[in-house]
């Protein structure tokens, strides 16, 4: 054994002597290369692992970009073209520099530059990740051509992804601070810097900006996390077997030094928890699946650090969806409100009329596993609004109006929901309703209403700006899917 | 940054204990030599040690303390925002600590309560090494100290009764402390004073050391081992009223013309985490 250990040992120092050599020397030729490899083969053939054998490590490096980049490889730029980012707004500038002879320089679009209306994209280590677990902050110098605000810049490839959304450039170089919310996370990450600026704040016209002395750093002066989830805000909502919600608002405060900076933070850097694994529970991507009947409080944690905000949710059973539409020829209906149909603009689908209106949702629609459902509560009207700012709907070639409704309570005798339409608000404006009697509708279950236009009585109906769903307070609690006029 | 800084008290230590270098230390720190082998204390007899290690209310044989908004009732002289109280949830030793809380609450008038602990008529002395070892707490309008006042201030009208200010901090510079002296013509926003900076850390994240040397014409002011201000009577531009015994003074304060007041970011409750503090003599 102590023969095979020395020769172990003699074998691992000739295998990294000639990794540093073929570094060094890149034209080896592949004969040499090729006999080497023979020679450390035979030699190394049949022996198990040896003790001295270390794992792979990932580089601790810091430096991204001090004269130039430093260690991302060759193919390391990537503009979110998809996002309709601008490809050619990059360069190294050897004139321009915050220190020594030259630093990144990013050209912002026009908005309207047919190549793309911002300039956004990711420096992605071409090669392997770093380990960047010592570090507590990503740190850069900048400067612009003029000022510009909102400026969103951050680090990360996808899972741990940050972004601070509040940066400001000046004209002259200042630094910025970029805090890692939980750098024990970042053993292997090769996203180093992105950026994302636009011309929201400049009229739409372009600008240029320079970036110099890209780096991580342990700052030592980042401290006392705030950690918040959903905004910060405790969420109480109703949820749905199989139906999952995505946990957003995710974000880290940090003290820098006696300034406070918030980061986005990708979900991954929290750990969530629940109260009851039966009913609800979080992934390390944010995803809440909804499992079990029952109550159950998600909250989360960064770093042992409680985060502020979180989602109680109430879960009833599965989601009873309204029925789906029939298909229709595109010129035959106008939707308002369904995922079955093209829907037009509307200015809202509350429009809250103080002092009287009690109706609280539809502001917005529930997005229940991507389709859209409007659930009013505390309902006595609300109306739909098409008059303000969209156009309003000529319903004259239409003949009916078809409206899902679900009434989540008890009905009682002398419940009623009315139906009310308004022409040319507000100018000339008439109106007409229909009322349907408690007897039309059953507690918990779908009702499809297919009313005919001419029900409404109104002599013009080529200007509807308001549908109203008036009850009084009767009926207080319904599910609305499915709105739209139709031949 | 002074060059007398750059030292680490822990091997000056030993030296300090042979006789024969005894002196020449002395001569270094009172010629205010800034030659790299500047000493940071001297005093190593130990007269005072509170090391909180009794749980519950403070040892009342060293500490009393100062209730209320201060003699007039105008926030001590600073329109400081705080009622102080000897409340535990203000003030209490916990696990081997003192902690001195700063709390957002409607109290007796005030938005804020805090407390604040004195040694006087329990512990004065003039001259000697006075010491604490604290983690400070954070966040705008915090103002924290830890300072001495002569014990004659109520027949020798402040600032003629003298005040050292070993340490205070103001919560939204969490890298920044400052050591100061107030006598006849230099008080408050005139009296003489000194930062001193952490670089790559910040003082409400971890322990650390504020002490002063004081001895007949000179006050030298460190923090961990680094000594970064000596004052002696050439350095103030009044009458130097060192002279005379002065007692310890550790508090929170909340808002007031110094500081300002805490503003949306502040986090309460806010804690001053005091490991111990000790006084030596020569």
């Amino acid at each position: 054994m102590d023969k095979n250990g020395k020769l172990e040992r003699t074998y691992i120092l000739t295998l990294e002597n000639n990794t540093i050599k073929m570094k060094n020397i890149k034209h080896l030729n592949f004969k040499s290369l090729f006999l080497i490899l023979v020679f450390m083969t035979m030699i190394s053939c049949e022996r198990e692992l040896s003790n001295e054998a270390e794992f792979a490590t990932f580089s601790k490096a810091g430096e991204i970009f001090t004269d130039n980049f430093v260690g991302l490889g060759t193919n390391f730029f990537f503009p979110f073209i998809s996002d309709g980012a601008k490809a050619d707004v990059f360069s190294v500038d050897e004139d321009v520099a915050y220190e020594s002879s030259a630093s990144i320089r990013i050209d912002v679009p026009n908005a309207n530059d047919p190549g793309g209306s911002f300039a956004g994209a990711i420096f992605i280590i071409d090669g392997s990740g770093r380990n960047l677990t010592e570090f507590d902050a990503l740190t850069f110098w900048a400067k612009a051509t003029q000022g510009v605000p909102n400026i969103t810049m951050g680090f990360g490839e996808s899972k741990f992804q940050v972004a601070r959304n509040d940066i400001s450039f000046s004209t002259n170089w200042v630094k910025y601070i970029i805090p890692i919310p939980d750098a024990s996370k970042l053993t292997e990450e090769k996203g180093m810097l992105f950026f994302s600026a636009g011309t929201a704040n400049t009229d739409g016209f372009g600008y240029t900006f320079w970036l110099d002395e890209i780096k991580f750093e342990k700052l030592g002066t980042i401290a006392q996390a705030q950690p918040a989830m959903l905004n910060g805000v405790d969420v109480v909502q109703d949820a749905f077997i199989d139906i999952p919600i995505q946990l957003t608002g995710l974000s880290q405060t940090l003290n820098a030094a006696g300034q406070n900076i918030t980061v986005t933070g990708a979900p991954s850097y929290f750990d969530f928890k629940s109260t009851d694994i039966d009913v609800a529970r979080a992934n390390e991507l944010g995803l809440v699946s909804v499992v079990g009947t029952g109550e159950a409080t998600i909250s989360a944690t960064l770093a042992n650090v409680a985060a502020k905000g979180s989602l109680a949710l109430n879960v009833i059973g599965s989601f009873d969806f309204a029925p789906k539409p029939p298909e229709r020829n595109a010129n035959d209906v106008i939707s308002v409100f369904s995922d079955a149909y093209t829907n037009i603009a509307v200015d809202y689908f509350n429009g809250f009329f103080a002092p009287f209106q009690t109706t609280l949702g539809g502001a917005p629609p529930l997005d229940v596993n991507g389709d859209a459902v409007i659930n009013y509560k505390d309902l006595n009207f609300v109306g739909i609004g098409t008059f303000q700012d969209v156009p309003s709907i000529n319903t004259t070639e239409m003949t009916h109006l078809h409206i899902d409704i679900k009434v989540n309570e008890s009905i009682d005798t002398g419940d009623f929901i009315t139906i009310q339409l308004l022409n040319s608000v507000g100018n000339n404006e008439t109106s007409g309703e229909v009322r349907f009697e408690a007897d039309t509708f059953t507690t918990d279950e779908w009702v499809s209403l297919d009313i005919p236009l001419a029900d409404f009585g109104l002599a013009d109906r080529s200007q509807i700006g308001l549908l109203f769903f008036i009850s009084d307070a009767t009926i207080s609690d319904i599910f609305v899917d499915n709105i739209y006029y139709y031949k | 940054m002074n060059k007398m800084n750059k030292n680490s008290i822990y091997n000056r230590i030993k030296v300090v204990f042979i006789p024969a270098f005894l002196f020449i230390s002395l001569t270094i720190v009172q010629s205010c030599n800034t030659d790299e082998t500047q000493t940071v204390t001297n005093f190593r007899t130990l007269v005072m040690a509170d090391e909180f290690d009794n749980e519950g209310a403070p040892n009342s044989s060293f500490w009393t303390f100062d209730i209320g908004r201060g003699p007039n009732g105008d926030g001590w002289g600073n329109q400081e925002l705080q009622y102080y109280t000897n409340r535990t949830e203000n003030v209490k030793v916990e696990n081997g600590f003192l902690l001195i809380t700063a709390q957002e609450e409607s109290f007796e008038g005030a938005s804020y309560t805090s407390a604040r602990l004195k040694t006087e008529g329990l512990f004065e002395q003039q001259y000697g090494r006075f010491e604490a070892r604290i983690r400070l707490p954070y966040g705008k309008g915090l103002w924290p100290a830890f300072w001495l006042l002569g014990n004659d201030c109520d027949t020798n009208i402040w600032p003629n009764c003298g005040e050292i200010d070993i340490m205070e901090y103001l919560g939204d510079s969490p890298t920044v402390v400052f050591g100061s002296a107030h006598g006849p013509g230099y008080s408050a926003g005139e009296a003489e004073t000194k930062e001193y900076s952490l670089v790559n850390d910040r003082f409400d994240t971890g322990f650390h050391i504020f002490g002063i040397e004081w001895g007949p014409n000179y006050i030298n002011y460190y923090v961990d081992d680094v000594l970064y201000n000596q004052i002696t009577p050439e350095d103030v531009s009044g009458e130097w009223v060192f002279d005379h015994p002065f007692y310890i003074i550790m508090n929170v304060a909340v808002g007031g013309s110094f500081p300002g007041s805490p503003d949306s970011e502040t986090v309460f409750p806010q804690t001053m985490v005091v490991d111990y503090v000790r006084v030596y003599q020569q």
